[in-house]
């Protein structure tokens, strides 16, 4: 079973494409897609249980530190760069954007919605840092260093010239409900957005 | 020996010999007539003969990689850390077939054998033998085993190179390659390095132009150089610090050239082993064949057009402080397999071990190269079920 946000992601590419994973974690999504839709790919990854669950799958995964860009990496080479739940994670996540569209000729990424109404609301009448299930750390120990809304990241494709080919914000549930599709800002708890330049 | 033998060894192994006639062509231009390749192996072939896999020796390697040879060896072969029952190449699930290579001096034809022509030692006299030299001598003892297709050629160091020369030149004939704290080709550095340890040898005033088995002596003198400033690049500076640091043998300075530091003394004794058991024209032979390796050269200088090639999976791994073989000219191979679509996966691992790191009990190197070899033994048990019983 794939995880949910990876199920979508995976209705989003065609058979036989060529994929990166940045973050790749243990390789479900490739090897998903290269078992079901023939794809070939390489996922991207550091932490080293990942890579041994990896090698196991019998998929392709090179050790990488996505903050040191992606620059042994050809133009074009890909045709899906995809990145689930990392881009709040990066040093920069503007320069990983681009890199991934020199590198793809689309991006898929998905973050968690900083703009959600409960995390707002933490914010609002706890006056702490926000802390969730989904973002369970604490301000001094988080490696989520970027968060960003809805809004700020669709004002950064917008600055930076990508083209929004598809987005999906779902809850915690990964639905897709009236009220993620009508304020997406205020509901969405998980961002799925497919870019290109 | 240990007392008794662990049960995650291959136990007590002897070493057999083939000859072959059919002669051999050899890159230099020109041929050995025919030669002998000592080898051992562990684990049993299956039915299809699709579980075997090669073991490719580096500069001072051999083919004892494995177990023992009798009770009374104080140490097991080179390689025993990763191959065994349970150990990363399983030899439960894998035959292990692990050779020295022509030119060595451990068994196979080299430059101590008796040429035939000359009832005498080859000496200098023997061919220059070379990376691809010995891949297609690997595939004449892979013929003569019955293996039509290595599971896996596997090799750290100049055995990494020798299992990326198979990649390329025996596309249809592997379907894993594992090139470990290996590299493309050498650098300048490199080469330096390994003419000075050649010079060493060569103007030792016992090499006698190569012909010192004539003389009942050898140049121990320049081997033991050799082998000190090999094993200074073998080493990283962190683990020099922390095995040797400045320590003193006597606590005191004597103001002398006798052995004082701790890390003199060790490379002294390093080099005086090495020299009592390895001979001067093989080491000469092997620097030379890393100092060619370079598989771009028949491919207009396109590494990537000699990747092109390969059709097997490869499993690169590097290690942080290896100086010899830097990380760096791991990812040379990686990008470049990356950049032609193989299949390619690629660990760092994290050591102050140096170059000698692959053959060393790191657990998270043994720990990933056990999680590759694992899928290796999948996809063929997965292909032929009962082949293995």
């Amino acid at each position: 079973m794939l995880r949910p946000d990876l199920e979508i992601i995976r209705t989003w590419i065609p058979d036989n494409s060529r994929v990166l994973d940045l973050g790749c974690g243990g390789g479900s999504l490739l090897e998903n897609l290269r078992d079901t839709k023939n794809c070939h790919g390489y996922g991207l990854e550091i932490n080293q249980d990942n890579l041994a669950e990896c090698f196991q799958r019998g998929v392709n995964v090179i050790e990488q530190d996505i903050d040191e860009g992606l620059g042994n990496i050809n133009d074009k080479r890909f045709d899906y760069v995809v990145m689930t739940q990392a881009l709040q994670a990066v040093h920069r996540p503007d320069l990983v954007l681009s890199e991934m569209l020199r590198v793809g000729k689309e991006a898929i990424i998905t973050f968690p919605n900083f703009g959600h109404w409960r995390v707002r609301g933490y914010l609002f009448f706890k006056g702490k840092m926000p802390v969730s299930r989904s973002l369970p750390h604490q301000w001094y120990d988080t490696p989520n260093i970027h968060l960003c809304t809805v809004k700020d990241f669709e004002t950064h494709c917008a600055k930076s010239g990508f083209k929004i080919l598809q987005r999906m914000v779902v809850d915690r549930e990964h639905e897709n409900s009236t009220l993620t599709r009508l304020l997406p800002n205020l509901f969405g708890e998980i961002a799925l957005y497919r870019v290109t330049r | 020996m240990p007392d008794t033998i662990p049960a995650d060894s291959v136990g007590i192994v002897t070493p057999a010999t083939l000859h072959f006639d059919e002669p051999l062509q050899l890159e230099c231009g020109r041929t050995l007539a025919e030669y002998d390749i000592v080898y051992e192996t562990y684990g049993a072939l299956n039915a299809n003969a699709s579980n075997a896999v090669l073991i490719c020796h580096a500069l001072s390697g051999h083919h004892h990689a494995a177990g023992y040879h009798s009770a009374n060896d104080k140490r097991p072969g080179w390689w025993d850390n990763c191959i065994g029952p349970g150990k990363p190449i399983d030899t439960n699930r894998f035959f292990v077939v692990s050779l020295n290579n022509i030119g060595g001096c451990h068994g196979s034809t080299g430059p101590g054998s008796i040429n035939p022509a000359t009832s005498q030692p080859w000496g200098p006299d023997f061919p220059m033998v070379t990376v691809k030299d010995w891949v297609n001598s690997q595939a004449k003892l892979a013929d003569r085993l019955g293996i039509e297709k290595w599971a896996a050629v596997i090799g750290g160091s100049l055995g990494g190179m020798q299992a990326l020369q198979w990649a390329i030149d025996y596309p249809d004939r592997l379907s894993h390659a594992a090139v470990i704290a290996s590299a493309p080709k050498l650098s300048a550095q490199n080469i330096a390095f390994n003419e000075v340890a050649r010079q060493s040898i060569i103007t030792d005033p016992n090499f006698h132009g190569g012909r010192y088995y004539l003389h009942d002596t050898y140049p121990r003198q320049g081997l033991i150089l050799a082998r000190m400033v090999g094993h200074i690049t073998y080493l990283s500076e962190d683990a020099m610090r922390a095995k040797f640091g400045r320590d003193l043998q006597s606590g005191r300075f004597h103001f002398g050239f006798d052995v004082e530091f701790q890390v003199e003394s060790y490379l002294r004794h390093q080099g005086e082993t090495f020299s009592r058991n390895f001979d001067a024209n093989t080491y000469l032979l092997m620097t030379k064949a890393l100092d060619y390796f370079d598989p771009a050269r028949e491919f207009d200088n396109s590494f990537e057009l000699a990747l092109a090639q390969t059709k097997c999976r490869f499993l690169v791994v590097s290690f942080t402080t290896d100086w010899r073989f830097a990380p760096q000219r791991s990812e040379e191979i990686v990008n470049g397999l990356v950049t032609v679509g193989r299949d390619v996966s690629y660990a760092e691992i994290d050591t102050d071990k140096g170059h000698d790191g692959f053959l060393i009990d790191i657990p998270e190197y043994l720990k990933l190269f056990s999680a590759y070899m694992h899928r290796v033994a999948v996809e063929i048990e997965g292909e032929a079920p009962n082949a293995a019983s």
